[in-house]
């Protein structure tokens, strides 16, 4: 299958669902028809060519698939109870509504449906992951380093939590849209994140999870486009994963912002990125993603460290501050004061994140207090909590720049 | 986020300490072993599993580099514990993995009374940094 045939075949794949479950209802069996549907179309496509109407013929190979599994299915019961159905099968399959609606609602309502909170995250991934993205379970499994029958047990278990928790397939009531959409950024959002953390590895045969995120939340953002929320969670991927080349040393450690070749980021996804922060708060939205991807957007606007707006960005976190109550949060704010108004006052404002059980034994904290020590040029003082933090992140880029940074700092020490 | 799961039994005389269950005893033994797995499996939750050959049988291997490596008997004689066998799942959160910690460190032994076995819980590095 070439490129373009994947990305059509994928980008068909929530609209093909849609179709199929408002169709025949049963969102599970429908989910794997249209797996089975689009498999057959990588297949039978590069030979025959791509057919007029592909959404329609994926909708008919899909539907009819489903109905030979609902025919199985009832042989199946028939010989094991040797009762015959009153109806044949394919009058229990509701007609089709007579006006189709719009497709991207469908696709919304499938993001929704995926995301529902009562389905655990790594549940909600999964199931978003193929129902929407159109990835296969084995990509998928791959993607997280999982043996691909665990993944297709996660899946389908997703599919049995929504079955009994009786979440049906609409747009959910408009007082509730907003919990929604929330739930679906936050899978998005976790989406980037594992790809953000896991790039750095030897992916090249693995689905790249922060494009995948990127593509997903770009849909989300066609579907819609005034969601200063949406606008904000794209801005913000495209903005970090512009530093993408640039932040990782040859061996996977985290190289910080402030020492990036900055001659390496993706400038088209900063300038989009600007843009759509641009749009939306000029629209007067001021979200938490929106808030952060405008921070984003100030460092990524710098030419080089020394010029980056601290004060902007102070601002910034201090309205972030107002609208979250984010431990994460304040400790950035921590940080950018001290760019802005020196070290002390930085740590001075730590104090408080001492005290709170959500972030005192997080290894951000004590990589914070490292980073503000050294730079009020106490290093001795620096290095216990550079080593604390190194001895609790659990992630690995993370711990190996604070080894090299604590190696560094001893033989800085060592030639005084 | 992933967890590697250890279990650590103890060395008691030097022996395998399993060797002297009762036939009962070590059907039972198995039986929880497999069933949690098929739980884990059936949960999303299964990255591998493997229980490993006694120590009497481990080697210690140490090279610097030159000449051929230095394999000795194993493992560490002041050592009073030994991995057995290891899970590493995938779970949601922390409290999930010490959940099945604790439901493995229950495995029967003799009597068919909870070993109370030590599983040492560490998490799998490369998470990806906690954000917002």
């Amino acid at each position: 299958m070439t490129a373009t045939g994947e990305h059509l075949l994928r980008e068909l794949a929530p609209q093909v669902l849609g179709a199929v479950v408002r169709r025949h209802g049963d969102f599970g069996a429908a989910e794997d028809a249209v797996q089975e549907a689009l498999a057959a179309a990588a297949l039978q496509w590069p030979r025959t060519g791509v057919p007029e109407n592909p959404r329609a013929w994926l909708v008919q190979v899909a539907g009819r698939k489903l109905t030979d599994q609902i025919r199985s299915e009832s042989a199946r019961r028939r010989r094991e109870t040797k009762i015959a159905l009153e109806t044949p099968p394919e009058e229990n399959v509701a007609p089709p509504p007579d006006e189709a609606p719009a497709q991207g609602d469908d696709a919304l309502v499938l993001l929704v449906m995926c995301c529902h909170p009562a389905l655990t995250r790594p549940s909600a991934i999964a199931l978003t992951l193929r129902a929407v993205g159109g990835l296969t379970t084995a990509e998928i499994a791959s993607a997280f380093l999982v043996p691909e029958a665990t993944m297709a047990q996660r899946i389908s278990r997703a599919k049995q939590s929504i079955k009994s928790s009786g979440v049906g397939f609409v747009m959910p009531a408009p007082e509730e849209r907003s919990a929604s959409f929330g739930a679906v950024l936050h899978v998005l959002y976790l989406v980037f994140n594992e790809g953000y953390a896991t790039s750095s590895g030897p992916t090249h045969q693995r689905v790249d999870l922060s494009s995948e995120a990127i593509r997903l939340a770009r849909v989300a953002h066609e579907l819609l486009p005034d969601s200063g929320e949406v606008s904000g969670l794209l801005a913000l991927m495209l903005l970090t994963d512009a530093r993408r080349a640039a932040r990782s040393g040859p061996n996977g450690e985290i190289i910080p912002l402030d020492e990036q070749d900055r001659s390496l980021w993706n400038q088209e996804g900063i300038a989009e990125g600007v843009r759509l922060v641009t749009e939306a708060m000029t629209g007067g939205a001021a979200d938490s993603y929106l808030l952060q991807a405008a921070i984003a957007a100030v460092h990524d606007e710098a030419a080089r460290a020394e010029d980056t707006d601290w004060p902007q960005i102070a601002a910034l976190y201090r309205v972030l501050m107002r609208i979250s109550d984010n431990p994460m949060v304040a400790l950035n704010h921590a940080v950018a004061v001290a760019m802005t108004r020196g070290p002390t006052e930085g740590l001075a404002l730590l104090e408080k994140l001492d005290r709170d059980p959500r972030i005192k034994d997080h290894y951000r904290l004590d990589a914070v207090r490292a980073h503000l020590l050294e730079r009020s040029g106490t290093v001795a003082a620096a290095l216990p909590y550079y080593v604390a933090a190194a001895e609790k992140t659990a992630s690995l880029p993370e711990r190996n720049y604070l080894l090299l940074r604590i190696a560094g700092l001893r033989a800085e020490e060592a030639r005084r | 986020m992933k967890f590697m799961l250890m279990m650590h039994a103890p060395r008691g005389n030097g022996d395998y300490a399993i060797n002297h269950w009762k036939p009962e005893e070590f059907r039972a033994h198995m039986q929880f072993m497999k069933n949690l797995n098929k739980d884990l499996r059936e949960a999303g939750e299964f990255v591998v599993a493997e229980g490993l050959a006694p120590p009497g049988q481990a080697r210690i291997v140490r090279s610097k580099g030159e000449g051929a490596p230095e394999v000795t008997d194993g493992p560490f004689a002041e050592s009073k514990e030994f991995l057995v066998g290891y899970w590493i799942v995938d779970v949601e959160n922390p409290e999930r993995a010490y959940a099945i910690a604790g439901r493995a460190s229950t495995a029967p032994g003799p009597g068919g009374g909870p070993l109370g076995i030590t599983i040492e819980v560490r998490q799998v590095m490369g998470a990806p940094p906690d954000s917002l």
